[in-house]
Protein backbone atom coordinates (compact mmCIF):
# COMPACT_ATOMS: atom_id res chain seq x y z
CA UNK A 1 0.00 0.00 0.00
CA UNK A 2 2.74 2.53 1.31
CA UNK A 3 4.36 1.39 -2.23
CA UNK A 4 1.49 2.31 -4.63
CA UNK A 5 1.26 5.81 -2.20
CA UNK A 6 4.65 6.71 -3.72
CA UNK A 7 4.41 5.12 -6.83
CA UNK A 8 0.64 5.94 -8.38
CA UNK A 9 1.66 9.75 -8.26
CA UNK A 10 4.77 9.51 -9.59
CA UNK A 11 4.31 6.90 -12.11
CA UNK A 12 1.06 9.48 -13.55
CA UNK A 13 3.43 12.76 -13.03
CA UNK A 14 6.14 11.25 -15.36
CA UNK A 15 3.25 11.01 -17.89
CA UNK A 16 2.80 14.15 -17.69
CA UNK A 17 5.65 15.71 -18.10
CA UNK A 18 6.42 13.54 -20.88
CA UNK A 19 3.10 14.35 -22.43
CA UNK A 20 4.06 18.13 -21.84
CA UNK A 21 7.40 17.70 -23.59
CA UNK A 22 5.78 15.93 -25.96
CA UNK A 23 3.37 18.17 -27.18
CA UNK A 24 5.84 21.53 -26.84
CA UNK A 25 8.37 19.56 -29.27
CA UNK A 26 5.26 18.13 -31.50
CA UNK A 27 3.37 21.45 -32.43
CA UNK A 28 6.76 23.49 -31.89
CA UNK A 29 5.48 25.98 -29.51
CA UNK A 30 8.25 28.38 -28.95
CA UNK A 31 10.12 28.47 -25.58
CA UNK A 32 9.22 32.26 -24.36
CA UNK A 33 5.27 30.52 -24.59
CA UNK A 34 5.74 28.07 -23.22
CA UNK A 35 9.25 25.69 -22.42
CA UNK A 36 9.39 21.80 -22.51
CA UNK A 37 10.05 20.49 -18.83
CA UNK A 38 13.40 19.40 -20.28
CA UNK A 39 14.29 22.97 -20.69
CA UNK A 40 12.50 24.19 -17.21
CA UNK A 41 15.21 21.50 -15.89
CA UNK A 42 18.09 23.01 -17.78
CA UNK A 43 16.93 26.20 -17.12
CA UNK A 44 17.22 25.31 -13.40
CA UNK A 45 20.25 24.11 -13.35
CA UNK A 46 21.95 27.15 -15.31
CA UNK A 47 20.76 29.98 -13.33
CA UNK A 48 21.00 27.85 -10.00
CA UNK A 49 23.34 30.94 -9.10
CA UNK A 50 20.47 33.85 -9.12
CA UNK A 51 17.47 31.15 -8.38
CA UNK A 52 19.42 29.60 -4.76
CA UNK A 53 19.82 33.39 -3.14
CA UNK A 54 16.26 33.82 -4.06
CA UNK A 55 14.61 30.47 -2.68
CA UNK A 56 16.73 31.00 0.66
CA UNK A 57 15.34 34.16 1.02
CA UNK A 58 11.50 32.96 0.18
CA UNK A 59 12.31 29.91 2.54
CA UNK A 60 13.79 32.42 5.66
CA UNK A 61 10.75 34.34 5.46
CA UNK A 62 8.02 31.62 5.25
CA UNK A 63 9.75 29.86 8.58
CA UNK A 64 10.20 33.16 10.33
CA UNK A 65 6.75 33.94 9.56
CA UNK A 66 5.29 30.84 10.29
CA UNK A 67 7.27 30.59 13.63
CA UNK A 68 5.70 34.20 14.12
CA UNK A 69 2.34 32.56 13.72
CA UNK A 70 2.94 29.70 15.81
CA UNK A 71 3.89 31.81 19.09
CA UNK A 72 1.78 34.39 18.32
CA UNK A 73 -1.10 32.54 17.49
CA UNK A 74 -0.47 29.83 20.00
CA UNK A 75 -0.33 32.27 23.15
CA UNK A 76 -3.45 34.24 22.26
CA UNK A 77 -5.30 30.93 22.21
CA UNK A 78 -4.01 30.15 25.37
CA UNK A 79 -4.85 33.59 26.66
CA UNK A 80 -8.71 33.56 25.05
CA UNK A 81 -9.01 30.11 27.31
CA UNK A 82 -7.78 31.88 30.05
CA UNK A 83 -10.14 34.96 30.24
CA UNK A 84 -13.80 35.10 28.07
CA UNK A 85 -13.41 38.94 28.21
CA UNK A 86 -10.01 39.47 26.31
CA UNK A 87 -11.67 37.22 23.59
CA UNK A 88 -14.42 38.86 22.93
CA UNK A 89 -12.91 41.73 22.84
CA UNK A 90 -9.99 40.48 20.65
CA UNK A 91 -11.07 37.87 18.36
CA UNK A 92 -12.94 40.65 16.02
CA UNK A 93 -10.05 41.71 15.27
CA UNK A 94 -8.30 38.29 14.56
CA UNK A 95 -11.48 37.79 12.36
CA UNK A 96 -10.87 41.39 10.67
CA UNK A 97 -7.49 40.65 9.79
CA UNK A 98 -8.16 37.27 8.26
CA UNK A 99 -11.14 38.09 5.95
CA UNK A 100 -8.97 41.47 4.46
CA UNK A 101 -7.46 40.05 1.43
CA UNK A 102 -3.55 40.82 1.78
CA UNK A 103 -2.96 42.01 -1.29
CA UNK A 104 -5.14 45.01 -0.55
CA UNK A 105 -3.15 45.66 2.98
CA UNK A 106 0.31 44.62 1.80
CA UNK A 107 1.44 48.10 -0.02
CA UNK A 108 0.36 49.69 3.51
CA UNK A 109 2.35 47.77 5.34
CA UNK A 110 5.31 48.27 3.03
CA UNK A 111 4.81 51.88 3.37
CA UNK A 112 4.52 51.71 7.15
CA UNK A 113 7.70 49.09 8.02
CA UNK A 114 10.67 50.90 6.15
CA UNK A 115 12.13 47.64 6.05
CA UNK A 116 11.45 45.54 2.91
CA UNK A 117 12.05 41.65 4.86
CA UNK A 118 10.14 43.26 7.57
CA UNK A 119 7.21 44.09 5.91
CA UNK A 120 7.37 40.93 3.58
CA UNK A 121 7.16 38.56 6.55
CA UNK A 122 4.56 40.66 8.48
CA UNK A 123 2.27 40.16 5.55
CA UNK A 124 3.27 36.22 5.63
CA UNK A 125 2.60 36.24 9.43
CA UNK A 126 -0.95 37.90 8.97
CA UNK A 127 -2.01 35.12 6.37
CA UNK A 128 -0.46 32.05 8.63
CA UNK A 129 -1.61 32.98 12.02
CA UNK A 130 -5.49 32.94 11.86
CA UNK A 131 -5.55 28.69 10.94
CA UNK A 132 -3.36 28.34 14.15
CA UNK A 133 -5.35 30.54 16.31
CA UNK A 134 -8.50 29.37 15.45
CA UNK A 135 -7.82 25.73 15.26
CA UNK A 136 -5.69 25.91 19.00
CA UNK A 137 -9.05 27.66 20.49
CA UNK A 138 -11.36 24.74 19.03
CA UNK A 139 -8.85 22.35 20.77
CA UNK A 140 -8.38 24.04 23.96
CA UNK A 141 -12.54 23.94 24.39
CA UNK A 142 -12.92 20.58 23.05
CA UNK A 143 -11.80 19.17 26.48
CA UNK A 144 -14.07 15.90 27.26
CA UNK A 145 -16.63 18.01 30.45
CA UNK A 146 -15.63 14.60 33.01
CA UNK A 147 -11.68 15.24 32.63
CA UNK A 148 -12.88 18.54 33.58
CA UNK A 149 -15.10 17.99 36.75
CA UNK A 150 -12.10 15.40 37.61
CA UNK A 151 -9.16 18.20 37.73
CA UNK A 152 -12.03 19.80 39.72
CA UNK A 153 -12.67 17.18 42.03
CA UNK A 154 -8.80 16.60 42.44
CA UNK A 155 -8.07 20.73 43.21
CA UNK A 156 -6.24 21.34 40.08
CA UNK A 157 -5.72 25.11 39.48
CA UNK A 158 -6.01 26.77 36.27
CA UNK A 159 -2.50 26.68 35.29
CA UNK A 160 -2.43 22.85 35.86
CA UNK A 161 -5.13 22.61 34.26
CA UNK A 162 -4.09 24.08 31.25
CA UNK A 163 -1.05 22.65 30.96
CA UNK A 164 -2.21 18.40 31.92
CA UNK A 165 -5.53 18.80 30.05
CA UNK A 166 -5.98 21.74 27.56
CA UNK A 167 -3.28 21.71 25.98
CA UNK A 168 -2.61 18.20 25.36
CA UNK A 169 -6.29 18.03 24.28
CA UNK A 170 -5.64 20.76 21.86
CA UNK A 171 -2.41 19.40 20.13
CA UNK A 172 -3.86 17.46 17.38
CA UNK A 173 -6.20 20.86 16.42
CA UNK A 174 -3.25 22.78 16.76
CA UNK A 175 -1.04 20.54 14.80
CA UNK A 176 -4.21 20.44 11.93
CA UNK A 177 -3.85 24.49 11.75
CA UNK A 178 0.07 24.21 11.77
CA UNK A 179 -0.22 22.19 8.24
CA UNK A 180 -2.74 25.13 6.74
CA UNK A 181 -0.81 27.71 8.21
CA UNK A 182 2.64 26.16 6.40
CA UNK A 183 1.14 26.70 3.12
CA UNK A 184 0.34 30.27 3.96
CA UNK A 185 3.08 31.39 5.08
CA UNK A 186 4.87 30.70 1.90
CA UNK A 187 1.70 31.68 -0.33
CA UNK A 188 1.65 35.18 2.08
CA UNK A 189 5.62 35.42 1.49
CA UNK A 190 5.41 35.06 -2.21
CA UNK A 191 2.14 37.61 -2.91
CA UNK A 192 3.80 40.48 -0.82
CA UNK A 193 6.81 40.05 -2.64
CA UNK A 194 4.57 40.54 -5.72
CA UNK A 195 3.36 43.43 -4.33
CA UNK A 196 6.37 44.94 -3.10
CA UNK A 197 7.50 44.41 -6.36
CA UNK A 198 11.49 45.33 -5.19
CA UNK A 199 14.04 43.72 -6.74
CA UNK A 200 17.94 44.59 -4.49
CA UNK A 201 20.14 42.49 -3.13
CA UNK A 202 17.05 40.30 -0.31
CA UNK A 203 14.84 39.57 -3.59
CA UNK A 204 13.03 36.38 -3.10
CA UNK A 205 11.81 33.58 -5.64
CA UNK A 206 8.11 35.99 -6.80
CA UNK A 207 10.58 38.50 -7.62
CA UNK A 208 12.60 36.31 -9.68
CA UNK A 209 9.46 35.65 -11.65
CA UNK A 210 8.38 39.11 -12.02
CA UNK A 211 11.81 39.83 -13.35
CA UNK A 212 11.85 37.00 -15.76
CA UNK A 213 8.39 38.13 -16.91
CA UNK A 214 10.07 41.66 -17.69
CA UNK A 215 13.10 40.05 -19.32
CA UNK A 216 10.71 37.55 -21.30
CA UNK A 217 13.18 34.64 -19.48
CA UNK A 218 9.87 32.54 -19.43
CA UNK A 219 11.69 29.28 -18.65
CA UNK A 220 13.34 30.70 -15.91
CA UNK A 221 10.34 32.04 -14.79
CA UNK A 222 9.03 28.13 -14.86
CA UNK A 223 12.35 26.92 -12.66
CA UNK A 224 11.59 29.60 -10.45
CA UNK A 225 7.81 28.64 -9.98
CA UNK A 226 8.78 25.26 -9.75
CA UNK A 227 11.18 25.89 -6.95
CA UNK A 228 8.38 27.79 -5.00
CA UNK A 229 5.78 24.63 -5.43
CA UNK A 230 8.75 22.51 -4.57
CA UNK A 231 8.99 24.24 -1.17
CA UNK A 232 5.56 23.86 -0.40
CA UNK A 233 5.59 20.93 -0.76
CA UNK A 234 8.21 19.77 1.52
CA UNK A 235 7.01 21.95 4.21
CA UNK A 236 3.49 20.00 4.03
CA UNK A 237 5.52 17.13 4.16
CA UNK A 238 7.53 18.15 7.53
CA UNK A 239 4.58 18.99 8.61
CA UNK A 240 2.54 16.10 7.97
CA UNK A 241 5.72 13.96 9.69
CA UNK A 242 6.06 16.22 12.69
CA UNK A 243 2.39 15.58 13.77
CA UNK A 244 2.89 11.72 12.75
CA UNK A 245 5.30 11.87 15.52
CA UNK A 246 3.49 13.32 18.22
CA UNK A 247 0.11 11.92 17.42
CA UNK A 248 1.25 8.20 16.58
CA UNK A 249 0.86 6.59 19.90
CA UNK A 250 -2.72 7.65 20.94
CA UNK A 251 -4.59 10.44 18.42
CA UNK A 252 -6.80 8.31 16.32
CA UNK A 253 -5.44 10.14 12.80
CA UNK A 254 -2.79 8.40 13.22
CA UNK A 255 -4.02 5.11 13.90
CA UNK A 256 -3.39 2.48 11.18
CA UNK A 257 -6.04 0.02 11.50
CA UNK A 258 -4.89 -3.58 10.89
CA UNK A 259 -7.74 -5.34 8.68
CA UNK B 1 -22.06 5.44 61.27
CA UNK B 2 -23.17 8.08 58.73
CA UNK B 3 -20.79 9.11 56.52
CA UNK B 4 -22.86 11.82 54.46
CA UNK B 5 -25.72 13.18 54.82
CA UNK B 6 -28.08 15.10 51.95
CA UNK B 7 -30.39 17.44 53.54
CA UNK B 8 -33.56 18.14 51.41
CA UNK B 9 -31.49 19.24 48.24
CA UNK B 10 -32.67 20.93 45.44
CA UNK B 11 -31.44 21.82 42.24
CA UNK B 12 -32.76 24.43 39.38
CA UNK B 13 -30.50 25.05 36.61
CA UNK B 14 -29.60 28.44 35.30
CA UNK B 15 -31.72 27.37 32.15
CA UNK B 16 -35.10 26.85 34.42
CA UNK B 17 -34.95 22.73 34.64
CA UNK B 18 -35.85 21.77 38.00
CA UNK B 19 -33.43 18.30 38.44
CA UNK B 20 -33.85 17.58 42.38
CA UNK B 21 -36.52 18.71 44.52
CA UNK B 22 -36.51 18.09 48.17
CA UNK B 23 -33.64 15.14 48.17
CA UNK B 24 -32.39 13.76 51.42
CA UNK B 25 -31.07 10.50 52.40
CA UNK B 26 -28.07 9.18 54.72
CA UNK B 27 -24.87 7.00 53.23
CA UNK B 28 -23.36 5.03 55.94
CA UNK B 29 -20.08 4.83 56.63
CA UNK B 30 -18.98 1.21 54.93
CA UNK B 31 -22.30 0.77 53.04
CA UNK B 32 -22.56 0.01 49.18
CA UNK B 33 -25.92 1.99 48.24
CA UNK B 34 -27.52 2.30 44.85
CA UNK B 35 -29.34 4.93 43.66
CA UNK B 36 -32.29 3.53 41.08
CA UNK B 37 -34.35 6.16 38.75
CA UNK B 38 -35.40 6.56 35.61
CA UNK B 39 -33.32 8.18 33.32
CA UNK B 40 -33.29 12.38 33.45
CA UNK B 41 -34.79 11.96 37.18
CA UNK B 42 -31.35 13.84 38.24
CA UNK B 43 -29.15 11.12 39.53
CA UNK B 44 -26.09 12.21 37.56
CA UNK B 45 -26.91 15.66 39.36
CA UNK B 46 -26.89 14.13 42.83
CA UNK B 47 -23.80 12.52 42.64
CA UNK B 48 -22.29 15.89 41.21
CA UNK B 49 -23.69 17.93 44.34
CA UNK B 50 -22.31 15.72 46.99
CA UNK B 51 -19.02 15.38 44.68
CA UNK B 52 -19.03 18.93 45.33
CA UNK B 53 -18.66 20.03 41.42
CA UNK B 54 -22.07 21.92 42.06
CA UNK B 55 -23.62 23.64 44.37
CA UNK B 56 -27.38 22.91 45.38
CA UNK B 57 -29.75 25.63 44.96
CA UNK B 58 -31.21 24.44 48.07
CA UNK B 59 -30.49 22.40 51.53
CA UNK B 60 -26.98 21.15 52.26
CA UNK B 61 -24.97 18.03 52.33
CA UNK B 62 -23.27 17.36 55.23
CA UNK B 63 -20.42 15.12 56.20
CA UNK B 64 -20.23 13.91 59.16
CA UNK B 65 -16.16 14.43 59.54
CA UNK B 66 -14.57 17.55 60.78
CA UNK B 67 -12.44 17.70 57.52
CA UNK B 68 -14.88 17.38 55.25
CA UNK B 69 -15.23 15.43 52.25
CA UNK B 70 -11.79 14.16 51.67
CA UNK B 71 -10.30 12.64 48.68
CA UNK B 72 -13.28 10.84 46.53
CA UNK B 73 -13.58 8.61 44.07
CA UNK B 74 -15.59 9.65 40.99
CA UNK B 75 -16.60 6.79 38.26
CA UNK B 76 -18.14 7.58 35.13
CA UNK B 77 -21.15 6.75 32.42
CA UNK B 78 -17.88 6.80 30.07
CA UNK B 79 -13.63 5.67 30.87
CA UNK B 80 -13.12 9.24 30.21
CA UNK B 81 -9.42 8.21 30.02
CA UNK B 82 -7.18 10.65 28.93
CA UNK B 83 -5.95 9.41 25.41
CA UNK B 84 -2.77 11.02 25.56
CA UNK B 85 -1.60 8.95 28.26
CA UNK B 86 -0.81 5.46 29.34
CA UNK B 87 -3.04 3.78 31.60
CA UNK B 88 -0.62 4.27 34.51
CA UNK B 89 -0.50 7.52 33.99
CA UNK B 90 -4.33 7.60 34.11
CA UNK B 91 -4.02 6.25 37.23
CA UNK B 92 -1.88 8.09 38.54
CA UNK B 93 -3.39 11.32 37.52
CA UNK B 94 -5.00 12.25 41.09
CA UNK B 95 -1.65 11.78 42.80
CA UNK B 96 -0.14 13.77 40.63
CA UNK B 97 -3.00 16.44 40.79
CA UNK B 98 -2.35 16.16 44.98
CA UNK B 99 1.07 17.08 44.28
CA UNK B 100 2.47 13.55 45.26
CA UNK B 101 6.36 12.70 44.23
CA UNK B 102 6.61 10.74 40.87
CA UNK B 103 8.01 7.50 41.99
CA UNK B 104 5.40 7.49 44.70
CA UNK B 105 2.63 7.85 42.37
CA UNK B 106 3.59 5.33 40.07
CA UNK B 107 4.11 2.54 42.61
CA UNK B 108 0.55 3.25 44.20
CA UNK B 109 -0.83 3.79 40.52
CA UNK B 110 0.82 0.32 39.63
CA UNK B 111 -0.83 -1.23 42.62
CA UNK B 112 -4.14 -0.08 41.84
CA UNK B 113 -4.27 -1.15 38.34
CA UNK B 114 -3.54 -4.87 39.70
CA UNK B 115 -5.95 -4.46 42.23
CA UNK B 116 -8.01 -4.58 39.37
CA UNK B 117 -7.09 -7.33 37.45
CA UNK B 118 -4.57 -5.27 35.38
CA UNK B 119 -1.05 -5.92 36.24
CA UNK B 120 1.20 -5.86 33.35
CA UNK B 121 -1.17 -2.91 31.05
CA UNK B 122 0.60 -0.11 33.07
CA UNK B 123 2.27 1.03 29.66
CA UNK B 124 -0.67 0.13 27.37
CA UNK B 125 -2.74 3.06 25.71
CA UNK B 126 -6.17 3.52 26.14
CA UNK B 127 -7.20 2.95 22.80
CA UNK B 128 -5.87 -0.51 23.11
CA UNK B 129 -7.95 -1.18 25.66
CA UNK B 130 -11.61 -2.98 25.10
CA UNK B 131 -14.39 -1.40 26.73
CA UNK B 132 -14.70 -3.07 29.69
CA UNK B 133 -10.40 -2.95 30.77
CA UNK B 134 -10.99 1.20 30.12
CA UNK B 135 -13.20 0.96 32.87
CA UNK B 136 -11.25 -1.21 34.86
CA UNK B 137 -8.62 1.93 34.55
CA UNK B 138 -11.26 4.42 35.42
CA UNK B 139 -12.21 2.26 38.48
CA UNK B 140 -8.71 1.95 39.47
CA UNK B 141 -8.27 5.95 38.71
CA UNK B 142 -10.99 6.21 41.04
CA UNK B 143 -9.74 3.82 43.87
CA UNK B 144 -5.79 5.39 44.03
CA UNK B 145 -6.51 8.07 46.24
CA UNK B 146 -8.00 5.40 48.73
CA UNK B 147 -11.12 7.66 48.80
CA UNK B 148 -13.71 7.13 51.86
CA UNK B 149 -16.74 7.46 49.49
CA UNK B 150 -16.75 5.98 45.91
CA UNK B 151 -18.80 7.73 43.61
CA UNK B 152 -20.09 5.98 40.35
CA UNK B 153 -22.65 6.56 37.53
CA UNK B 154 -23.94 4.13 36.10
CA UNK B 155 -20.23 3.13 35.23
CA UNK B 156 -21.01 0.10 33.40
CA UNK B 157 -24.54 0.84 31.64
CA UNK B 158 -22.83 0.69 28.28
CA UNK B 159 -21.04 -2.75 28.27
CA UNK B 160 -21.95 -5.93 27.13
CA UNK B 161 -23.65 -8.25 29.82
CA UNK B 162 -20.98 -10.77 30.53
CA UNK B 163 -18.20 -8.02 30.88
CA UNK B 164 -20.55 -5.93 33.13
CA UNK B 165 -21.28 -9.48 35.55
CA UNK B 166 -17.90 -9.69 35.79
CA UNK B 167 -17.16 -6.13 36.51
CA UNK B 168 -20.09 -6.40 39.22
CA UNK B 169 -18.38 -9.22 40.92
CA UNK B 170 -15.07 -7.74 41.37
CA UNK B 171 -16.31 -4.34 42.22
CA UNK B 172 -17.94 -6.49 45.08
CA UNK B 173 -14.80 -8.02 46.31
CA UNK B 174 -13.47 -4.60 46.03
CA UNK B 175 -15.56 -3.38 48.16
CA UNK B 176 -15.65 -6.01 51.04
CA UNK B 177 -11.50 -5.85 50.64
CA UNK B 178 -11.39 -2.21 51.19
CA UNK B 179 -14.32 -1.18 53.30
CA UNK B 180 -15.11 1.95 50.86
CA UNK B 181 -18.13 3.67 50.96
CA UNK B 182 -19.96 3.41 47.32
CA UNK B 183 -23.10 4.99 46.32
CA UNK B 184 -23.80 3.18 42.82
CA UNK B 185 -26.07 5.20 40.28
CA UNK B 186 -28.62 3.24 37.67
CA UNK B 187 -31.18 2.34 35.95
CA UNK B 188 -31.07 -1.62 35.98
CA UNK B 189 -33.27 -3.17 38.95
CA UNK B 190 -31.49 -6.15 38.68
CA UNK B 191 -27.64 -4.83 38.88
CA UNK B 192 -29.14 -2.35 41.56
CA UNK B 193 -30.27 -5.59 43.67
CA UNK B 194 -27.50 -7.82 43.23
CA UNK B 195 -25.01 -5.58 44.09
CA UNK B 196 -26.29 -3.40 47.04
CA UNK B 197 -27.39 -3.69 50.52
CA UNK B 198 -29.90 -0.94 50.25
CA UNK B 199 -31.24 0.75 47.14
CA UNK B 200 -32.67 4.24 46.66
CA UNK B 201 -35.34 4.61 44.22
CA UNK B 202 -35.75 8.10 42.45
CA UNK B 203 -39.29 9.20 41.05
CA UNK B 204 -38.84 10.53 37.62
CA UNK B 205 -38.03 14.46 37.05
CA UNK B 206 -37.56 16.69 39.45
CA UNK B 207 -36.32 13.50 41.11
CA UNK B 208 -37.19 12.82 44.61
CA UNK B 209 -36.70 9.71 47.15
CA UNK B 210 -39.70 7.74 46.58
CA UNK B 211 -38.81 4.47 48.40
CA UNK B 212 -35.91 2.67 50.03
CA UNK B 213 -35.57 -0.81 50.23
CA UNK B 214 -33.03 -2.64 52.40
CA UNK B 215 -31.66 -6.00 50.28
CA UNK B 216 -30.81 -7.67 53.10
CA UNK B 217 -29.11 -11.03 51.19
CA UNK B 218 -26.00 -11.10 53.09
CA UNK B 219 -22.52 -10.63 50.95
CA UNK B 220 -20.38 -12.23 49.79
CA UNK B 221 -23.02 -12.92 46.72
CA UNK B 222 -22.44 -15.29 44.67
CA UNK B 223 -23.41 -16.19 41.32
CA UNK B 224 -25.60 -18.54 42.47
CA UNK B 225 -27.62 -15.48 43.80
CA UNK B 226 -27.86 -14.40 40.08
CA UNK B 227 -29.95 -16.92 39.61
CA UNK B 228 -32.14 -18.00 42.72
CA UNK B 229 -35.60 -17.36 43.57
CA UNK B 230 -34.60 -14.75 46.44
CA UNK B 231 -32.82 -12.74 43.82
CA UNK B 232 -35.91 -12.71 41.91
CA UNK B 233 -38.29 -11.54 44.64
CA UNK B 234 -35.67 -8.63 45.42
CA UNK B 235 -35.99 -7.85 41.80
CA UNK B 236 -39.78 -7.98 41.58
CA UNK B 237 -40.13 -5.85 44.98
CA UNK B 238 -37.37 -3.27 44.05
CA UNK B 239 -39.43 -2.93 40.08
CA UNK B 240 -42.85 -2.79 41.83
CA UNK B 241 -41.42 0.33 43.93
CA UNK B 242 -39.66 1.83 40.61
CA UNK B 243 -43.39 1.41 38.72
CA UNK B 244 -44.46 3.38 41.87
CA UNK B 245 -42.05 6.29 42.21
CA UNK B 246 -42.69 6.36 38.30
CA UNK B 247 -46.36 6.92 38.51
CA UNK B 248 -46.34 9.48 41.07
N1 LIG C 1 -25.75 21.74 33.44
C1 LIG C 1 -27.06 21.57 33.19
N2 LIG C 1 -27.79 22.61 32.76
C2 LIG C 1 -29.10 22.48 32.53
N3 LIG C 1 -29.81 21.36 32.69
C3 LIG C 1 -29.14 20.27 33.11
C4 LIG C 1 -27.73 20.32 33.37
N4 LIG C 1 -27.34 19.10 33.78
C5 LIG C 1 -28.44 18.32 33.75
N5 LIG C 1 -29.53 19.02 33.36
C6 LIG C 1 -30.91 18.53 33.26
O1 LIG C 1 -31.27 18.05 34.53
C7 LIG C 1 -32.04 16.85 34.41
C8 LIG C 1 -31.38 15.75 35.21
O2 LIG C 1 -30.13 15.43 34.62
P1 LIG C 1 -29.21 14.25 35.13
O3 LIG C 1 -28.09 14.16 34.17
O4 LIG C 1 -28.88 14.48 36.54
O5 LIG C 1 -30.18 13.00 34.99
P2 LIG C 1 -29.84 11.45 35.17
O6 LIG C 1 -30.82 10.91 36.13
O7 LIG C 1 -28.41 11.28 35.47
O8 LIG C 1 -30.17 10.88 33.73
P3 LIG C 1 -29.50 9.65 32.96
O9 LIG C 1 -30.00 8.41 33.62
O10 LIG C 1 -30.03 9.78 31.57
O11 LIG C 1 -28.02 9.82 33.06
C9 LIG C 1 -32.12 16.56 32.93
O12 LIG C 1 -33.36 16.99 32.46
C10 LIG C 1 -31.02 17.36 32.32
O13 LIG C 1 -31.39 17.78 31.03
MG1 LIG D 1 -26.78 10.43 34.39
Amino acid sequence: MTGAKVIAPIVLGVLMLALWEGIVRAVGIPPYILPGPILVAKTLVADWSTLEPSLLVTVRITLEALAAAVVIGGLLAILFSLSRWIELSLFPYAIILQVTPIVAIAPLIIVWADNVELSLLICAWLVAFFPILSNTILGLRSVDPNLLDLFQLYGAGRWRTLADLRLPAALPYFLGGLRISGGLALIGAVVAEFVAGTGGNASGLAWRILESGYQLKIPRMFAALVLISATGIVIFLLLSWLSHLLLRRWHESALVTER
Amino acid sequence: MRLVGVRGVSKVFANGVKALAGVSLDVQAGEFLSVLGPSGCGKSTLLRLIAGLAQPTTGTIDWSDEGGRGDLGFVFQEPTLMPWATALANVALPLKLRGIAKGEREARAAEALENVGLKGFERVWPRELSGGMKMRVSLARALVVQPRLLLMDEPFAALDEITRHRLNDDLLALWQRSGVTIVFVTHSVFESVFLSQRIVVMTARPGRVSAELAVTTPHPRSQAFRTSAEYAAWCRKASSRLGEAMAA
